[in-house]
């Protein structure tokens, strides 16, 4: 098949699977075999593509002109080729995890919430394979739309609640801000073609790109920066697979590549470094990493301290870009691909979690480890890779974004990192902990295992085990073991990088 | 042969077989006769757009008295487009109206509404293809005269429906009066009606005192008849307790022809250089196009009524057209044009929905359309995607007008406008979603029959949110017309 028919499949694909899972809706099994094909057609599309893209071809295919000028075009280069392995590289395994919990938890509408799914990740794919930043633009306010039924699947007060802020926040600030900003682009440069080494160069004065960054920067709400973060918690109230797959890494990804994309495509950073324009951005970023670590230390609910987890690490990436080198870039975007799949895993856990037991708050979750070993055995592993340690792959994404401060000469931001890792430690470690070792062993605390409770305490080690059911299980296993795969793999991931980075 | 009078008879098809329906005993006749012309008239205003595109404008004598003695009927870009959207928007009205008509209006008076909507209908075409601005204020009377009996015809449903109209009627003829006043005067200054003509003697009379009246009371008028902020307080009324099929309508039609007026009078009559036209539209234009988008949009959400909701947000809406109008530039000029466009398409999509719900249950609140997003689903579906394109969501039409009108700001330099534009757009977000909130995620009322409306309305209505959608993703054609209409009012050569 030609490359531009293989780009086109691959929004073809998930398009077919939505409206096939609204079609066999009545039959879930088969709902479900459609959902799990539609994933597994899709990821192998994606990996053709990569393999033309490492023989050397640059697939790209011009879907429709909108207005004069203005096209739908599909383009493939390496930041978007990593962020579309990952979405549909996940969407297998979010999908497996999906029916287990959907199921284990009985939830309703089911097929609603995979319809909306798989337009999701259609949007992400568009996202990621974006030719120019209007046909971004575009599908970033797609994966808003699609994802807001999923987000008040539950349809309690709460959920409504949460939902205007989602919708609120993300529809505010893209159209707000991120639309003048890409229109200012366009009648400043009169093209918007992501371009290498960027298109603003000589087309705005250096006093002003500032303020078109932050128009930029903010606009990207998905990258959830501060003040405009408040969009992520309120997400949570979700079903814990959503939130896993789309506001652990579709969504809040696609806002952080969007950010790699403006800082890489649109300003350069070679115009970035030279005038200066991200320096604001540098201090924003670690603001934001810091600030949320320390919200996240306070939050007792695990999927509430998760979401500012991620808050807080969503802009290692955004500080990757505003420190306009290199290094930095490649480091920023090493860290998309890391953190997605450290943080799925421990969305993952958390939902197994919740469908074994109906807890939410960790100080509740006292001796469940010993319970639930391999749910647990994954959240440490993910947990690791988070905070940045080998040998699990987020370590390579800090190392690069180190050299990248070191290199800049900002080494106050080397000292960001190093307490942003240590609080890591301090939110994510005792919730293994409290696992594990506290509680007495006898009578777990807050009756652990209710329904089991009583044989529990007299069975054997192996009995005691009451684990969640399979599906919600294997998930986050795999991606704990693809944690340490990145790691001992991560040359891979920086070879098909490489090419952004260099001038 | 035909296609040389095709001009005249875009007006007199109409305005004949109107007194024709009122002999029509039976309003099923009415409504066949009715759609028959309409459609005979859309198809004459394709083929005027056609034409004109090809070659340029038409100029059409009536009775072939020479130009500036006789009735001339003009027709290039700007009106053809207008002449469009008219005729379009009031021939998809129809197949749509004839349910919701047999619902809301008494038996006896049925085919005598059809007569008034053709008149409306004729009045409105030939306010826009006339050449003549005297003819243009005859033709106004006709369409206004028309509206006001469309709208008192809602009494049947709510009795608030003729103070609606008597409110209309009244502060309609003040905005009539101004203008033929301001006729009157530039009659007085030039010896001459029309309007290419007078554009030629207005030039030099820029000091002129009695000229200068005359653009006052001309911009006043006609900013009274488009609902300009704050001349607009006959309008929520109007559409709020009209019969659905006549929100519809005029929504989407009769404030466009008054817009259209506006942008003749000030581009091509008065002209860019006339002195006080940049100032009129810097300090008078800009100011209250903002405070309409603010003011109005900020209504809109205390609304209890949806159709009160949203004749408040086709005030916003206005505004956005005249703060196109204001920037004086290409851009902003085919920001207003494709605005026209785009908005008859979603206001009536969203009319035509609320309209569904009205005939259904009797009325449309934010109480009544509670669980709707079960009982009704496609009226909603479509509900939902008129709103997404009122806000400018990318894909549907609102998104692409919002573009031009962003990108002319900043053209322009003024950024702080283009965020206002956007702001205001937000609070769009706010009246939209409260309706989808209370539809899909309330339970309705306890014993509340469910049924979804006829496909005789659903149809007509699908058909507009289609074509929002077609033309949000494919703004080709609009856009080379709009800009081909801007280039044409700025004197500005392709």
């Amino acid at each position: 098949m030609s490359d531009a028919g293989l780009l086109t499949l691959s929004l073809l694909i998930p398009l077919a699977g939505a409206l096939l899972i609204g079609l066999t809706g009545r039959h879930p099994n088969l709902r479900e075999s459609v959902t799990l094909a539609t994933a597994v057609l899709l990821f192998a599309t994606v990996v053709a593509l990569l393999m033309r893209l490492n023989a050397g071809a640059l697939p790209a295919v011009v879907l429709h002109e909108v207005m004069p000028g203005l096209s739908l075009a599909l383009a493939v280069e390496p930041l978007g080729m990593m962020f579309g392995l990952i979405a549909s590289g996940l969407w297998i395994v979010n999908s497996i995890y999906s029916i287990g919990y959907m199921r284990g938890n009985k939830e309703q509408h089911q097929t609603r919430f995979y319809i909306c799914f798989a337009i999701a990740i259609l949007a992400a794919v568009g996202v990621a394979f974006a030719a120019n930043m209007f046909t971004l633009f575009i599908f970033y306010e797609v994966l808003t739309v699609s994802t807001y039924p999923l987000v008040i699947h539950k349809e309690t007060p709460e959920a409504k609640a949460s939902g205007r802020t989602y919708l609120g926040l993300l529809l505010g600030t893209s159209i707000g801000l991120q639309m003048v900003a890409i229109i200012w682009t366009w009648v400043a440069t009169g093209t918007l073609d992501f371009t290498k080494g960027g298109i603003l160069d000589g087309k705005i004065a250096a006093g002003v790109a500032p303020f078109l960054l932050a128009l930029y920067m903010f606009g990207i709400g998905k990258a959830a920066l501060m003040p405009f973060h408040r969009w992520l918690p309120a997400a949570m109230v979700a079903p814990t697979p959503v939130s896993a797959l789309l506001h652990a890494v579709a969504v809040v990804k696609a806002g952080v590549f969007t950010v790699m994309k403006v800082a890489v495509y649109i300003f350069g950073v070679d115009f970035l470094a030279r005038t200066g324009a991200a320096t604001w951005l540098m201090w924003v970023a670690a603001f934001t990493l810091l600030t949320a670590s320390l919200v996240a230390l306070g939050k007792d609910n695990l999927k509430a301290r998760l979401a500012y987890s991620t808050v807080s690490q969503l802009s290692y990436v955004t500080l990757g870009a505003a420190l306009a080198t290199s290094m930095g870039v490649i480091g920023g975007s090493m860290q998309i691909a890391m953190h997605a799949m450290g943080k799925i895993t421990l969305f993952f856990c958390a939902g197994a979690i919740y469908t074994a037991t109906h807890k939410t708050e960790i100080s509740d979750m006292d001796g469940l480890g010993r319970a639930m070993p391999f749910t647990y055995g994954a959240f440490l592993i993910g947990a690791l890779s988070i905070i940045g340690l080998p040998p699990m792959g987020g370590s390579w994404s800090k190392w690069y974004l180190i050299l990248a401060a070191a290199d800049t000469g900002h080494l106050i931001m080397i000292g960001v990192l190093m307490v942003s890792s240590l609080l890591n430690v301090a939110y994510l470690l005792p919730v293994v902990g409290r696992g594990f070792f506290a509680g007495s062993d006898a009578a777990p605390a807050h009756g652990a295992v209710p329904a089991a409770g009583a044989q529990v305490t007299t069975g054997s080690r192996l009995r005691r085990i009451k684990e969640a059911p399979l599906f919600c299980v294997i998930p986050p296993c795999l991606t704990a073991a693809g944690c340490v795969v990145l790691f001992f793999y991560a040359d891979r991931l920086y070879r098909l990088l490489e090419p952004i980075a260099k001038p | 042969m035909i296609a040389y009078h095709l001009p005249i008879l875009q007006i007199v098809v109409p305005l004949i077989a109107a007194p024709l329906s009122a002999f029509c005993r039976r309003a099923g006749m009415a409504w066949y006769l009715a759609l028959i012309i309409c459609a005979a008239s859309f198809a004459i205003s394709v083929a005027l757009l056609v034409r004109v595109l090809d070659e340029g404008h038409i100029s059409y004598l009536l009775g072939n008295w020479a130009a500036p003695w006789g009735i001339e009927y003009r027709i290039d870009a700007v009106n053809a487009f207008v002449l469009l959207i008219i005729s379009g928007m009031g021939t998809m009205v129809l197949p749509y109206a004839r349910v919701s008509i047999a619902d809301e209006i008494e038996p006896h008076n049925q085919a005598l509404f059809y007569t008034c909507y053709l008149l409306c209908f004729a009045g409105l075409l030939g306010m826009v293809i006339t050449g003549d601005a005297f003819n243009a204020f005859v033709f106004m009377e006709i369409s206004s005269l028309a509206t006001y009996v469309l709208v008192a015809l809602g009494a049947k449903r709510d009795r608030r429906a003729l103070s609606a109209a008597f409110t209309y009627l009244v502060m309609g003829t003040i905005g009539a009066t101004f203008f033929v006043i301001g006729i009157g005067l530039v009659y007085m200054v030039t010896g001459t009606l029309n309007m290419a003509d007078l554009a030629a003697r207005l030039q030099g009379l820029e000091q002129n005192r009695t000229a200068l009246v005359a653009f006052a009371f001309i911009v006043t008028g006609i900013g009274l008849k488009l609902a300009l902020f704050p001349m607009h307080l006959w309008l929520p009324n109007a559409y709020a307790f009209a019969p659905s099929a006549v929100t519809v309508f005029i929504a989407a039609t009769a404030t466009k022809a008054a817009v259209y007026l506006m942008l003749r009078f000030l581009f091509t009559v008065f002209g860019t250089d006339y002195n006080v036209l940049g100032l009129t539209l810097t300090y008078m234009f800009t100011p209250l196009a903002l405070a309409a988008m603010f003011a109005a949009s900020t209504v809109a959400i205390f609304q209890f009524e949806i159709k009160r909701m949203l004749a408040y947000s086709s005030v916003a809406q206005l505004g956005y057209t005249v703060l196109g109008i204001s920037f004086a530039s290409v851009t902003g000029l085919t920001a207003t044009m494709i605005h026209l466009f785009n908005h008859a398409l979603m206001k009536g999509a969203l009319f035509m929905a609320v309209g569904a719900i009205v005939l259904r249950h009797g009325a449309a609140t934010i109480d009544s359309v509670r669980g709707l997003g079960r009982t009704m689903p496609w009226t909603m579906a479509a509900f939902v995607a008129g709103g997404l394109s009122l806000i400018g969501v990318p894909l549907t039409v609102g998104f692409i007008s919002k573009w031009y009108l962003v990108a002319a700001s900043l053209e322009s330099g003024r950024w702080p406008i283009a965020v206002l534009i956007v702001l205001s757009s937000l609070i769009g977000v706010i009246y939209i979603w409260r309706v989808i909130e209370a539809a899909y995620l309330e339970k309705p009322p306890e014993g509340r029959t469910a049924r979804e409306a006829p496909l005789s309305m659903l149809i007509p209505t699908w058909g507009l949110v289609g074509a929002n959608i077609y033309f949000g993703i494919d703004a080709e054609l609009t856009s080379r017309v709009a800009g081909a209409a801007a280039r044409l009012l700025l004197w500005v050569a392709p």
